[in-house]
């Protein structure tokens, strides 16, 4: 063969080429017809019959020239298209299906790598970032580190490029009747630097400013905060803002886009480490070792692996805890992978992502079996066009690659319909999590690994979809091709047992999706109605930040004493009381380590339980039970001796032999003492563990930034105008925080159930009606083909409703053989569920029934058409029709 | 599938000769598609008559495998026209392609007359 032919130009030269050749033959048979006596006319249309079709002659003759694969492909391409072309129900069923299998996918992993993967955007080497994370030997749960280990640690490693603090904070910035909540992080002053974001206007921290207590008051600014707050004020360096009661000096604006180092909120401002004190309540901290406050993460030198590395900073932290006893006995680091930082929304995200990764993958399974059953029924209707090309030579492996291709012309276009998709979900996340009055911050992003996955789903989809058609159509029969196909009983034929097959494997795994829908669904309704161990009816809730005013500790205390009473004497009001921290809010309650008198701490223990700081009315207000003993009273001021009440797991765990009142725990230099016992109650989260807890009256352990609970009847928009009116009364300059429900803040704590359930709700959703359409389809088909038979049946007596009956039970048994399969496949596959579950078993009976019901509900509807078509089957028409 | 299995068909006889009868006509020359055509109903008395559309893909076929060359000529009537001639290869393709037809003739013909004692 000659070079040339191999160019697209030579390409284009050899098919005019054979144009001219088979045009010069059909003269020449012409002529000759002329000149044996016919007329013009008829010789011409005599001469074009013989020479038979013109394109079909072409297109075989072409492929004898065995040119480049990227020939022929472009050569397959086209005769794609012309065929998809010519059935566009068929092309635009297909698509359809194949993109909302891919989008889906698609979709999922965007959120995956916007979230979990490359969590940041326009940071630098996120795949060399590691979380550390503070543990205390043998106990669950996490913290972060403290200030001085934090440095030690920064002096002494050969593994780490560097180690950056970035720990989450907020501030309140008054925006007229209402207080706005806005995130930032404290980070250490290479941050900027170290994740390679240069600011858009001014500069990141140097280094001096991490040090010195309060010493400097600078700020860089969102990109978002600048355009909205400042107006895009390019003149604003040097301007001051007043955040915490503290005049910050604005340094920098962040670039557009950039959201700060957190999975969740949106950063709207960063200060460097020393401001610790005016942002991280609790005291200052920089140089106490027992607190451990720091969210940080290391950046790996390239080429290091995270084993190498968490071997390092182990005998780092080993060291540090022979050096110091005191802080650090029983004191491990662990590095954490991004996608597993417990400090930000990845942790909760990854369970849920991973599920939705699992339940798009089965979408796209069943998408493309569903493709596959259509390309097999069009296989068959092309059985002619396959037979004459393998008569002439035509290799079996050209007949497979232009099904392929075939498929792969249909998986692209849904792959480029599936990043519509994906597009235009992105924020999907985002409507879906319960609003918490602070930017959220869940991107989906499409870089070019989403690129990739998409087209790997693409080729996956081309190769399921594709080649188990062009299997059996491989397989042709020349010789018995040429016989009609006799189509057998019901269901009989190969062809249908390998579309059986498909639609089998749609129905279980719809209907494992179901079940797992199912279970989602019946753990939120658990959720809702389990109590928390207090009530939640008619409790709102509104945060009051006096830190942010600027108010000093005797104001504070006067202040909240004030609007305490005024709430209290509003009519409709039954209790009111505050707390620093609410339940099931994203504040992190105050842990500390604490000494309790008579309780022996084995060697490396260190009790440190949570604890909340509380008014008076707290208990009766939220309804927790004082079991013995007391709950605080106003006599429990700062100037009477400081008092605690347990909870009954902290009783039990270090009073076990004697009653807790009257016991002292000593508490940052303060003995205090026990005068009650709570019941127990979730603090956190309804999947919490129980655990020790206990609360401290808020005028002994005074804070700024209160959240005021108010128990009452009235509607919420009452109590806000009510509320904002008493607080302007006071303070004109001061608004609360948007005014929520108990309800709605324990709602918040199950996102992770409620965003799994969205996306297994939608995904099963879909499933459900690929497989209802593959049913559907294989039941017309089959209706379709045995025609005759069902002809002849009604010839030899049958009645309708047998036929109908003889239908129905084909469409009964597959469905019934594919929920088993789904039941098994079920059984075993629900326990990754796991933590999303509440209250529910992984194998509810009810759960599984219901699946059961809805997937007969949907193969009924169905196979009822198709089965109805056969009942009214003419049996005159349908023997004669073959 | 194997090929015992598959009964032999008209179309499957044609694509195992045609190399054969195209080869053997081009002994006599360079021909256009159309001449090889005619050459062979007139060479067979019309009982074989060459599908136009197992002919071209046929010829492109052996011209890939080398066993024929092609040139662009003029012909009588001045038309251009594809002329395709044996090359040496397609000699020695013919040669053997001939001894199997010869063999395959002789055992067929051999089949088709039965022996005189199984005649009742």
């Amino acid at each position: 063969m000659k070079l040339s032919a191999l160019l697209p130009s030579g390409r284009r030269r050899r098919e005019e080429e054979l144009d001219e050749e088979l045009a010069a033959h059909l003269r020449m048979a012409e002529a000759e017809r002329v000149a044996r006596g016919e007329s013009p006319a008829d010789a011409a249309a005599n001469a074009s019959r013989e020479f038979g079709n013109m394109g079909l002659i072409k297109q075989i003759t072409r492929e004898m020239w065995g040119s480049l694969w990227l020939d022929r492909l472009s050569q397959d391409l086209r005769f794609g298209l012309r065929m998809l072309r010519r059935s566009p129900g068929f092309s635009i069923l297909a698509i359809f299906c194949l993109t909302l299998g891919i989008g889906a996918n698609t979709a999922v992993y965007s959120w995956i790598e916007g979230i979990l993967v490359r969590p940041y955007a326009l940071v630098a080497d996120q795949d060399r970032m590691v979380v550390l994370v503070g543990k205390t030997r043998g106990e669950p749960g996490h913290d972060g580190l403290s200030w001085p280990d934090f440095l030690d640690l920064r002096r002494s490693n050969k593994f780490f490029e560097a180690f950056v603090a970035d720990k989450i904070t907020g501030t309140t910035l008054a925006v007229g009747d209402r207080a706005e909540r806005v995130a930032g992080q404290i980070v250490s002053a290479n941050y900027f630097e170290e994740i390679g974001v240069r600011p858009f206007l001014g500069r990141g921290f140097e280094s001096a400013e991490e040090t010195g207590r309060n010493a400097h008051p600078v700020v860089v600014i969102g990109y978002k905060m600048w355009r909205d707050r400042f107006r895009g004020d390019l003149g604003i360096l040097g301007k001051t803002q007043l955040m915490n009661g503290v005049r910050h000096t604005i340094i920098g604006v962040a670039p557009e886009g950039f959201n700060g180092t957190f999975v969740g909120y949106a950063m709207q401002f960063w200060v460097p480490a020393s401001m610790q004190e005016t942002f991280d309540l609790g005291g200052y901290k920089l140089e106490d070792r027992g607190a451990r406050w720091v969210e940080s993460f290391g950046k790996l030198k390239p080429g290091v692996t995270r084993a190498q590395a968490q071997a390092e900073i182990s005998a780092a932290a080993r060291r540090l805890e022979a050096e110091y006893p005191e802080t650090d006995r029983g004191r491990e680091v662990e590095l954490s992978p991004l996608w597993r930082s417990p400090f930000n929304g990845a942790s909760r995200m990854y369970p849920t992502l991973r599920i939705a990764a699992v339940v798009a993958f089965f979408v796209l399974l069943i998408a493309s079996a569903n493709v596959s059953n259509l390309l097999l029924v069009r296989a068959f209707a092309r059985r002619q066009e396959m037979t004459i090309r393998l008569a002439v030579g035509s290799g079996r492996g050209r007949l497979v690659r232009q099904l392929v291709t075939e498929g792969l012309i249909l998986s692209a276009l849904a792959a480029a319909g599936g990043l519509l998709v994906a597009h235009f979900g992105r924020n999907l996340l985002v409507r879906v999590i319960p609003s918490r009055g602070v930017t959220l911050n869940l991107p989906a992003s499409i870089d070019w690994r989403v690129l990739a996955i998409s087209a790997a789903a693409c080729l996956a989809t081309t190769l399921l979809s594709g080649l188990v058609p062009a299997i059996p159509a491989s397989k042709i029969d020349l010789a018995s091709s040429i016989k009609s196909e006799t189509g057998g009983v019901v269901g009989g034929s190969e062809r249908s047992r390998v579309r059986s097959g498909l639609v089998l494997l749609q129905v279980s795994l719809s209907f494992v999706l179901l079940v797992a829908a199912g279970l989602l669904v019946k753990s939120l309704q658990a959720m809702r109605s389990a109590s928390p161990g207090f009530s939640t009816a008619d409790v709102l809730l509104a945060g009051i930040d006096l830190n942010s005013a600027g108010y000093d500790a005797p104001r504070k205390e006067t202040f909240q004493n004030e609007l305490l009473d005024r709430v209290q004497s509003l009519g409709g009001v039954r209790s009111a009381a505050y707390a620093r921290v609410a339940p099931f809010s994203y504040a992190n309650y105050n842990s500390s380590p604490i000494v309790i008198e008579g309780y022996a701490a084995a060697p490396d223990e260190q009790p440190a339980p949570q604890y909340d700081e509380v008014s008076p009315a707290f208990f009766a207000t939220l309804g927790i039970p004082i079991l013995s003993g007391r709950a605080f009273t106003r006599a429990d001021d700062e100037s009477a001796p400081p008092v605690a009440v347990v909870n009954e797991a902290m009783a039990a765990r270090y009073w076990s032999r004697s009653s807790p009142l009257g016991g002292i725990l000593h508490l940052k230099g303060r003995a205090v003492r026990v005068v009650g016992i709570a019941k127990m109650a979730n603090y956190a989260s309804l999947l919490e563990i129980p655990k020790p807890f206990f609360y401290v009256p808020l005028r002994q352990f005074p804070a700024g930034v209160v959240v005021l609970h108010i128990r009452t009847n009235l509607r919420r928009a009452t109590i806000a105008s009510a509320l904002a009116r008493e607080i302007h009364g006071l303070d004109p300059g001061l608004a609360p925080w948007r005014l929520s429900t108990m309800r709605e803040q324990i709602d918040i704590k199950s996102e992770a159930q409620i965003v799994a359930l969205t996306l297994v709700g939608i995904f099963g959703g879909l499933a459900l009606v690929l497989s209802a359409v593959g049913l559907y389809g294989v039941m017309s088909y089959a209706v379709s083909q045995s025609h005759r038979e069902l002809g002849l049946r009604m010839a030899l007596g049958a009645a309708a409703s047998d036929l109908l009956r003889l239908v129905m039970r084909y469409g009964v048994l597959l469905t019934a053989a594919g929920v088993f399969l789904g039941m098994v496949a079920a059984i075993g596959s629900t326990r990754l569920l796991g933590n999303l579950l509440y209250q529910v078993s992984p194998r509810d009976p009810l759960v599984f029934g219901s699946a059961f019901l809805v997937m007969a509900i949907a193969s009924f509807a169905a196979c009822l058409l198709p089965a109805w078509r056969a009942a009214r089957t003419d049996p005159a028409r349908a023997l004669r029709d073959r | 599938m194997t090929k015992k299995d598959l009964p032999v068909t008209r179309i499957e006889i044609l694509q195992g000769t045609l190399d054969l009868i195209i080869l053997q006509t081009l002994r006599w020359g360079p021909r256009h598609g159309y001449g090889i055509a005619q050459m062979i109903r007139a060479g067979s008395r019309d009982v074989l008559q060459v599908d136009t559309g197992s002919l071209y893909p046929a010829l492109h076929r052996l011209e890939r495998q080398g066993a024929v060359a092609a040139d662009w000529e003029v012909s009588e009537n001045n038309q251009r026209v594809r002329v395709y001639r044996l090359t040496a290869a397609g000699r020695k393709q013919l040669a053997a392609e001939r001894s199997k037809w010869d063999q395959l003739a002789v055992a067929i013909a051999g089949l088709m007359v039965p022996p005189a004692e199984s005649e009742p």
